[in-house]
């Protein structure tokens, strides 16, 4: 039943979501990438540049899109529902919390725990993507002719704007991606 | 009666309007939730404003979801609460469904596929540079724990293959013993020198 493990999908990835914005990327690779294959990596990183240009959580982007893709305008839907649950669920248990003891000390606790890990997961997600981008598919290999440099120029042409500038990433995607129109029309 | 269905109305269309102009997810949103619903219409009150974001950010979940749910239960109860989460979805559920249509009919053209993969050459730099702003954060606190665990998640993720999610179990029950033990430890010293007074 197709629309039972979208929504199951989701509902994990949001519930292990801790963090907003770029932790939700590892999940959903997690979890529609590796473990579904619903979409490949390649379609995915298209996602976050979507996501990145347009409105809304990465996660109700991502439930909206595959949903969409893989089982119409009701595969949509009951992603999105999927993806909205847990933080229903959460926000009253931990406002249920914060109103009778007044803090949310154990969940600092428990959180701290989670950021580093977040991080490493993320760093996880977007090593995947860069070998993706460089080498291919197959990932890392020493045969010359799987290296696509452009790829790999971009990469480190954009990553020292965004270090150096701190630009929107908005833009540092954009101009990534009418680079490599131009180079493709010269190279 | 009336007035409430067009409190309700004004919920919906409020964060709506917001969801659908702001770029860049939960940590923009919700500064400008306070300035529309503290500072314009005065819904609620600058603390209230505060504890939601914390609970908002302490929960699992997209952080704008999480904030329109709670903004709206305490304006309107749980009705207000649905009227935020419609408002909040809507619009990138809308555009994502557009856009998801349209990716399967483009996707295949040969200049949408060149712009797409400059694309993933700047996604790839934008991830790198979360991570370094985010690790170097971590680094900088000194805690040989948390520098463990973060290594610890790349390794067991990237290389071995774990599950994200037993990663994630797994450290927030060390975070959460660790919190425990630094209490116990902090209630310990506090006795000894109650008893040496």
């Amino acid at each position: 039943m197709i629309y039972l493990q979208l929504f199951w999908s989701f509902f994990r990835i949001e519930f292990f979501t801790f963090g907003g914005g770029y932790a939700a990327i590892p999940l959903i690779k997690n979890v529609i990438v590796d473990e579904n294959q619903w979409i490949t990596l390649s379609d995915f990183t298209d996602l976050i540049t979507i996501s990145e240009m347009t409105p809304g959580p990465i996660a109700v982007n991502s439930a909206t899109f595959v949903g969409m893709q893989i089982a119409g305008p009701l595969g949509a839907i009951v992603s999105t529902i999927g993806c909205v649950l847990p933080s229903i669920l959460f926000v009253s248990i931990l406002s249920y919390i914060f109103l009778k003891f007044g803090n949310l000390s154990i969940i600092q606790g428990i959180l701290s725990g989670l950021r580093p890990a977040v991080v490493g997961l993320i760093a996880q997600a977007g090593f995947a993507i860069l070998v993706m981008t460089v080498w291919g598919s197959d990932g890392i290999t020493f045969n010359a002719s799987s290296l696509n440099i452009w790829a790999l120029i971009l990469f480190l042409a954009c990553f020292i704007v965004m270090r150096k500038f701190k630009p929107n990433p908005i833009y540092v995607m954009a101009g990534s991606g009418v680079l490599s129109l131009i180079i493709h029309q010269f190279a | 009666m009336k007035k409430d269905k067009r409190l309700y109305w004004k919920l919906f269309t409020s964060t709506f309007y917001l969801s659908a102009f702001t770029f860049g997810g939960g940590f923009v949103i919700v500064p400008l939730m306070k300035k529309k619903f503290v500072d314009n219409l005065k819904w609620i009150e600058d603390e209230e404003m505060l504890n939601l974001t914390a609970i908002a950010q302490s929960s699992p979940g997209a952080v704008a979801v999480n904030a329109s749910i709670l903004l709206g239960y305490k304006i309107a109860g749980i009705l207000g609460s649905l009227c935020c989460i419609l408002g909040t979805i809507l619009p990138p559920f809308l555009i994502l469904s557009v856009i998801s249509i349209f990716y399967s009919a483009f996707k295949d053209n040969s200049t949408i596929q060149i712009l797409l993969k400059g694309f993933q050459s700047g996604v790839a730099a934008v991830i790198a540079d979360v991570v370094i702003q985010m690790g170097g954060d971590i680094i900088k606190h000194k805690s040989i724990m948390s520098i463990l665990i973060m290594a610890f998640s790349f390794i067991a993720t990237y290389f071995l293959n774990i599950n994200v999610i037993y990663v994630l179990l797994a450290s927030a029950v060390v975070g959460g013993l660790t919190f425990l033990y630094n209490i116990r430890c902090s209630t310990k010293k506090g006795n000894e020198s109650e008893a040496q007074i």
